[in-house]
């Protein structure tokens, strides 16, 4: 299984990201933001946490406009998969291959610790290692992660199953407590809290360590 | 071919109406604390100005809708207004 891990201006969870692929079986390949291709035979594509271009404009707005950006776009339009966290997550949802936007956090402050998540649906192959209804704990680390949709987009995203992860405790004010969602044909996930950053008991948790291992199954076994 | 023109265009960018604006609302907290009263509402917004050539002033706008609707302004939350001038 092939993973490629793009690397902006201020990405900095890119290689927290490679080495959690790594742990779980995946071979990493590292990708510039000017590159116009990705390699080939790549499973999946990382988008990580950080402040891509400084957060200039709005956070991911520029990332999502990328040179390497339209090759992702292609990628995940022939069904590839896609995996977005925290600012991966804003640069899929301002590149509109996910909906809706993730605004200043309602509590003007910069949230960083470990919050309680509930994993909402096994059906993708991102989260097929866990049970809907499991509880899981990452960090999050982020100043604008208060997910906003109009009402007919989050009453698509549950009618559709596409919650993935939903704030026990939510943090930053995102409506319907939504902590990640997928695409419409599941493969694409953006997230705001970083399983990346919860794979190794020095981290303090190893719960993201299942999801890594999830989708190197799913691959390898495609 | 006509010849190209420089103009400026300000581009404003607000938060739709109804969209939740905390920034917006910590501003006016503040300005109540320093004893301005009265203020009902503040909302926070952008403003662009881009120095551009274009065959005229009607190109000119146009140009600058198309850059809005693809990158100044993320249109699931956001309006804009443009100014030739």
């Amino acid at each position: 299984m092939k993973a490629a891990v793009i690397t902006f201006p201020g990405s900095n969870c890119d290689r927290d990201l490679a080495v959690a692929f790594e742990g779980a079986g995946a071979q990493v390949v590292r990708v510039w933001h000017k590159d116009t291709e990705l390699p080939a035979g790549v499973d999946i594509v990382g988008l990580p946490g950080g402040f891509s271009f400084g957060d200039y404009l709005r956070c991911g707005a520029i990332a999502a406009r990328a040179p390497i950006f339209s090759a992702v776009a292609g990628f995940a339009a022939r069904g590839g998969h896609v995996l977005g966290i925290c600012n991966g997550f804003q640069v899929l949802c301002e590149s509109g291959l996910l909906p809706g936007t993730l605004m200043r956090n309602a509590s003007l402050r910069f949230v960083c610790r470990n919050v309680a998540l509930r994993v909402e649906t096994a059906d993708s192959a991102f989260t097929a290692g866990w049970k809907a209804g499991q509880g899981v704990t990452f960090p999050v680390a982020h100043h604008d992660g208060n997910y906003a949709a109009t009402p007919e987009v989050l009453e698509r995203l549950r009618a559709e199953d596409r919650v993935a992860f939903r704030y026990l405790d939510n943090p930053n004010g995102s409506m319907d407590d939504i902590a990640g969602i997928l695409s419409q044909n599941r493969r694409v996930l953006g997230m705001m809290p970083h399983p990346e950053r919860a794979v190794d008991a020095a981290q303090g948790g190893r719960d993201g360590s299942v999801m890594f291992r999830a989708l190197v199954d799913a691959m390898v076994n495609a | 071919m006509s010849a190209e023109q420089a103009f400026k265009a300000r581009v404003h960018v607000m938060l739709k109406d109804g969209v939740l604006d905390p920034q917006g609302e910590a501003v006016r907290h503040a300005l109540g604390g320093l004893g301005f009263e009265g203020v009902e509402a503040v909302r926070q917004g952008k403003v662009i100005e881009l120095d551009l050539t274009a065959a005229d002033a009607a190109t000119a706008e146009a140009r600058v809708r198309e850059m809005c609707e693809k990158l100044l302004a993320n249109t699931v939350i956001e309006k804009y207004s443009i100014e030739i001038v």
